[in-house]
């Protein structure tokens, strides 16, 4: 199997599916939740499958108390409603108006978040990522630093962190598209599983990075793009069979698991998925991609 | 090559310490009896997240304008021992108060589990009750005692360090015995020693409720006698306890998490976590044989360890506490662990292939596989590192676990699997 040899059709595949994102995200954007902005989430239990009468009482009792909503959803036996950041008052108000109603409302569960703790979230998110990008990359370099001339390790963790892009905005992306048709919301648990699908994509490409790492070792003389063709084949079992647990653990998750951890598993599995892909069809390839139009301009500069 | 023996009965020894650590009680046979000198009655289980056991969080903010730069953080500190003794009153077993500094921002986080009703916590541990203590000299003393017939004496719920309802030793009558901070400790004895044989009311928000009559001048401990019931000493006490917040507080954050919703979460995670884990185990089986059925015991043991690391933490001030996200990092590092597997015996493979003797493919696997081991794990150290640097509660307990789950992980890879296939191919 000839992978290299076919590394423009690999890039195209990917930029096929992260263009529709990143137009979603520059159209759209995310659909955050309060966790970023700031608001009050509520989500009351009722006995039976919700009506859609119950629904409009919500919005009346809402509405009587003036608090300013932005959304009303149901699920089963569950109402979730965003709003505003509540006050204690409000808050007190809000549950004798719902008991009036009827008794068996329950308050299952009942946030607020200041807008200073949203706007902290979000930049800390962002640090972190940065940062760890950051840390990845020196890590690489310092690890892969014996690999022989004129391979580069900082190469190595320049690739590997473009990879790691790559699936952010995979994923990222999706969920732009998710939040726009499907009222998908964006919040912190979707930040951890964005930061384990980072540790994960790296964790693949270095498998990968680490044979290549060995055969420009042992196999001297043969050219590098025939190097790396030949590692990722030889790593490729391995790469498949453990997305695959890891894929298999998170079905089992994605249909056991519950409500409350739904789109934080599917997150992880677009993000594995995406990373098992991005470590073997663009990290590698991009490698020789580099290799080459390097030595080109060495030689350029050579001949004049 | 090292003794596979020493090692293998190294690794039954922490297995069964872990399954004794594990197990819950049955039967009320406690199996952790050996650790009763040093842990005394309580025993020792999981900490369960609010997100599991139901319960309230607020984070309250502490607005120091009025407070110098260099008392703000004894001010929070105080501010936090008085929620304490507020949030004891809810006598729930576990509460957590923490305080947290972020940017120029004076935090205090309160996890109460079990109790629901927010409004009731935050009027509970936010308001500034102000407990003072005033010179009744000026009032006629026929007169009923009211604030505004008192004058302040300086002494404030502030000064007291902590009190209790108590039995006066020669009339057995309930008396309340209050010590004073060290602080204020001069303060005290002064004010006290001007007042002796007089009266002193001790006033709550404005409302004087008691006024006994200071007999002696006091510096570190006192004692209120005045015709008390048992209840109503108590409930003095606990006042006293409660005392006033040296800083105004306001709420950021709030969350209420109902009972029922976090024992289905917890419920659905493990029945989650235990299919993946026999998947794995199926998977494992069907690619490797052999070295599956032995890897899948390598996990199995792998599991076992971590949760006795979680029970056991429990012991120590760093208690690693079980939330939703934790569950999935702990799943996740699983996956890291069955992929230092894989690596192995897919190097193994390889080395076979090349007509090599099988002792030697064992030691090769390992070898040759330990750089993407090691390189791969560390990188999912550093991205953990940093979401407990950055992250605040949730995505904190996700990375420890995750921290703890790959390092458990490259020991169940390197030296659990490594003696179990030495042993097999001895």
């Amino acid at each position: 199997m000839d992978i290299i040899g076919k590394k423009y059709l690999y890039f195209i595949i990917s930029l096929v599916i992260i263009i529709p994102g990143i137009i979603s995200l520059l159209l759209f954007g995310l659909k955050l939740s309060i966790d970023f902005t700031g608001g009050s989430r509520i989500t009351l239990s009722y006995p039976n499958k919700v009506s859609n009468q119950e629904i409009k009482d919500v919005k009346e009792t809402l509405n009587l108390e003036k608090i300013k909503t932005s959304t009303v959803e149901t699920s089963n036996k569950l109402v979730i409603i965003r709003t505003e950041p509540l006050s204690q008052k409000q808050h007190g108000q809000l549950v004798n108006g719902f008991s009036k109603r009827s008794k068996d409302i329950k308050w299952e569960q009942f946030e607020t978040i200041g807008p200073t703790i949203g706007k902290e979230t979000t930049e800390n998110a962002i640090k972190a990522v940065i940062l760890a990008s950051i840390l990845i990359v020196l890590y690489i370099a310092w690890s892969f630093r014996k690999v022989p001339k004129p391979a580069s390790s900082f190469r190595f963790g320049v690739c590997a962190i473009i990879a790691l892009i790559h699936d952010i905005l995979v994923v990222v992306g999706v969920f732009s598209l998710l939040g726009h048709f499907f009222g998908v919301e964006v919040d912190s648990l979707f930040v951890t599983a964005l930061l384990t699908v980072i540790g994960f994509s790296v964790h693949d490409t270095i498998v990968v990075f680490d044979r290549i790492r060995e055969n420009l070792r042992r196999l001297n003389g043969i050219s590098f793009s025939k190097i790396v063709n030949e590692s990722i084949l030889q790593t490729m079992s391995r790469s498949l069979n453990t997305s695959l647990t890891v894929v298999l653990v998170l079905v089992a998750l994605l249909l056991f698991g519950g409500e409350s951890i739904r789109w934080f598993v599917v997150v992880l599995l677009i993000g594995i998925i995406s990373g098992t892909y991005s470590s073997i069809f663009n990290a590698s390839p991009l490698l020789v991609v580099w290799h080459y139009s390097g030595l080109l301009t060495k030689r350029v500069k050579y001949v004049y | 090559m090292k003794k596979p023996q020493l090692l293998f009965w190294f690794i039954i020894a922490i297995t069964i310490f872990s399954i004794i650590i594990v197990l819950p009680k049955i039967n009320n046979i406690n199996f952790q009896f050996f650790l009763k000198p040093l842990i005394g009655e309580r025993g020792i289980s999981f900490r369960k997240g609010l997100d599991l056991e139901g319960g309230t969080s607020i984070t309250l903010l502490a607005n120091m304008s009025n407070i110098l730069k260099d008392k703000q953080s004894a001010a929070l500190e105080s501010a936090k021992t008085v929620i304490e003794r507020r949030v004891n009153i809810f006598g729930v077993s576990e509460p957590v108060i923490q305080t947290a500094n972020v940017k120029d921002e004076y935090r205090i986080i309160v996890e109460i589990p079990g109790v629901t009703d927010v409004n009731q916590a935050i009027s509970l541990i936010g308001t500034t009750a102000k407990l003072e203590f005033r010179d009744v000299s000026s009032a006629s003393p026929s007169a009923l005692i009211t604030y505004e017939s008192t004058k302040p004496t300086g002494l404030t719920g502030a000064d007291l360090e902590s009190a209790e309802a108590s039995f006066d030793q020669n009339t057995g009558q309930p008396v309340v015995l209050f010590s004073v901070n060290s602080n204020s400790q001069d303060k005290f004895f002064e004010t006290t020693e001007k007042l002796k044989g007089k009266q002193m009311a001790i006033c709550l928000d404005q409302q004087c409720f008691s006024a006994p009559t200071v007999q002696q001048a006091i510096r570190d401990n006192g004692q209120i006698t005045g015709g008390f019931t048992t209840a109503q000493a108590k409930e003095l006490a606990t006042q006293l306890n409660a005392g006033a917040l040296p800083v105004p507080l306001s709420v950021l954050e709030q969350k209420t998490i109902g009972p029922t919703l976090g024992s289905e979460s917890l419920a659905k995670s493990l029945i989650a976590g235990f299919l993946g884990f026999i998947t794995i185990v199926v998977f494992m089986s069907v690619l490797y044989g052999r070295l599956g059925v032995l890897a899948s015991l390598a996990l199995l043991l792998y599991t076992l360890f971590v949760l006795a690391i979680f029970k056991i933490s429990t012991l120590t001030p760093y208690g690693i506490t079980l939330t939703l996200s934790g569950i999935a990092g702990f799943i996740l590092s699983i996956g890291m662990a069955v992929d230092a597997n894989i690596l192995i015996f897919e190097r193994m493979k390889e080395e076979k292939r090349q007509g090599k003797r099988r002792e030697v493919v064992v030691e090769l696997g390992f070898s040759r596989a330990w750089t993407s081991i090691r390189d791969s794990n560390v990188s999912t150290l550093i991205t953990s590192l940093i979401l407990y640097q950055f992250g605040s509660g949730m995505i904190r307990g996700f990375a420890l676990v995750l921290a703890i789950g790959v390092l458990v992980s490259m020991f169940s890879a390197i030296v659990v699997t490594r003696t179990f296939l030495r042993m097999v191919y001895r």
